[in-house]
């Protein structure tokens, strides 16, 4: 694990460093572009301010995240079970995605207004297809032999469902559901874009027209660690439940 | 035998006089008539062999009886039964491959079927963990089977076709993947166990001496039909007295000639 770690770590250590020594060489203005002791300052100056818009939308991510992944389990089960409706939905919903969803928020916000539904909404649509996608091939791409072999051991349609489909498919929906954790906090913030009066995207919205550049960089650098949380907790339930899957990258 | 704790799941099961009929069996796969009119005859509790060149049908022959498919013509049935469903409700398939599922212990994947019966799953482990004892098995109950060796997993792969509780066990070269020596212990071992649980098994298998060693008659397959039967009438005794036996030479031998 440290020996994993470590190399990156110091590539990026080394890139911060050369970025701090080039702007104080260039005496570059901080609202230009801000040193990262000028970013560490300002999460310390702005610590308050930072605190409470992170709260913010901390939440809107994390129910976001989970109204996706309940709503994108429940249609791929209903998927899987349903040739028809499988052949019918499947094409819409991959046409769906060159719809440049997180543009919706606007139109999100004049639906349902400033509170964090319209947020939820940006957040869900945004992670919603990946988990769904991973999750119905998943579910379809279990071993016919082991169905075969369930078939005459009494096996139901719901218990091989239960029991060789969908632990079977875990490790797809967990492929998913990763590359979903990476995509909420954009969602957070488009939506947050289209009207709000908190969170990460609004402390972003306030700090440019004053050219506050460091408390920009420092809500980016907030944000980042939230995506990555959110990707290190389902890797961490991944592992929990999924113990006798051996790739986790 | 009296501790033995696989119930029967329909009435009468357990002393059932079910034996399986194949009648004049097509099965057209492609453009290729895979079985082509076979007949067959296997009586209650008896162990029969089926042999034959790789593609020759074999494994069409037990999906057929399993009921997991139907013949384009002819009449398969078991017991009188002759629907599919009523098939899959009789038998039990063991496949080539063991398919354990990895998410389940040894004991939890022996006792699948219990579970599908709709026992919960501390009531099937209770019912199961005996025969882990009495088959050799103690200790490898809660393992995984990755934990387990290649002889290990398909012991209990058998010991989840025979909790099924079914009375015909179709195996599907159970021992085809091990090497030598590991399936000549668990050809004894299988041996054993069937003696003290006694079924009706249809066993396939390219190895015409298991076929001997484990069954009472043995059919050679070749072009879609029983090209051959060969009544195994062996002295009893150590695997090697018998393997070595002029009358099991004399059997093998005229198993391969029909074989050709």
């Amino acid at each position: 694990m440290i020996r994993r770690v470590w190399p990156p770590v110091v590539l990026l250590g080394a890139a911060v460093g050369v970025w701090q020594l080039v702007v104080d060489a260039e005496h570059v203005p901080d609202y230009l572009f801000p040193a990262p002791s000028a970013v560490a300052s300002s999460l310390g100056s702005d610590r308050v301010l930072l605190a409470q818009a992170t709260l913010v939308t901390v939440r809107e991510i994390v129910l976001g995240y989970l109204l996706a992944v309940g709503l994108a389990l429940a249609l791929a089960v209903l998927l899987h079970f349903s040739a028809a409706l499988r052949r019918a939905l499947l094409p819409i919903l991959v046409l769906s995605q060159t719809v440049p969803s997180v543009l919706l928020a606007p139109i999100l916000a004049i639906l349902l207004g400033y509170g964090i539904e319209p947020k939820l909404v940006v957040v869900a649509i945004v992670c919603f297809f990946p988990i769904v996608v991973n999750a119905v091939d998943g579910l379809r791409s279990a071993d016919p032999e082991l169905v075969r072999m369930m078939r005459t051991l009494d096996g139901t349609r719901v218990s091989i469902f239960r029991r060789v489909e969908l632990p079977g498919a875990l490790p797809a929906i967990f492929s998913g559901a990763r590359v979903a954790a990476t995509y909420a906090a954009v969602g957070a913030v488009f939506g947050e874009w289209a009207g709000s009066s908190a969170g990460l995207g609004f402390v972003i919205l306030q700090a440019q027209p004053a050219l506050a550049t460091a408390r920009i960089f420092a809500a980016v650098l907030i944000l980042s660690a939230l995506a990555l949380a959110l990707y290190g907790l389902v890797t961490l339930a991944e592992r929990l439940l999924v113990p006798w899957h051996a790739t986790h990258a | 035998m009296s501790e033995l704790v696989i119930e029967a799941s329909a009435p009468g099961m357990a002393e059932s006089t079910v034996g399986v009929e194949l009648h004049g069996v097509v099965r057209v796969l492609g453009d290729r008539r895979v079985l082509d009119g076979l007949d067959l005859r296997v009586g209650r509790q008896e162990r029969v062999g089926i042999v034959g060149r790789s593609g020759v049908g074999k494994s069409t022959l037990l999906s057929l009886v399993a009921g997991l498919e139907e013949p384009d013509a002819g009449v398969v049935s078991i017991g009188g039964e002759t629907g599919a469903a009523a098939r899959l409700a009789r038998c039990a398939l063991m496949p080539q491959r063991d398919c354990l599922l990895p998410w389940r212990t040894a004991l939890d994947n022996a006792s699948l079927a219990l579970e599908n019966r709709g026992l919960s799953r501390r009531e099937a482990r209770r019912q199961a963990a005996p025969l882990f004892q009495r088959l050799g098995l103690a200790g490898a109950e809660l393992l995984s089977p990755a934990k387990l060796s290649g002889g290990m997993r398909q012991r209990v792969a058998f010991l989840r076709t025979l909790l099924a509780g079914k009375e015909v066990l179709l195996l599907d070269e159970p021992f085809g993947a091990l090497d030598a020596i590991t399936r000549a212990e668990l050809q004894e071992w299988l041996a054993g166990v069937l003696d003290a649980e006694p079924r009706t098994v249809l066993l396939v298998s390219h190895d015409v001496e298991e076929a001997l060693l484990l069954c009472e008659r043995v059919v050679v397959l070749a072009g879609g039909r029983v090209a051959a039967e060969i009544g195994v009438d062996l002295p009893r005794g150590s695997r090697r007295a018998v393997v070595t036996s002029p009358a099991f030479v004399e059997l093998r031998q005229r198993a391969l000639e029909v074989i050709g």
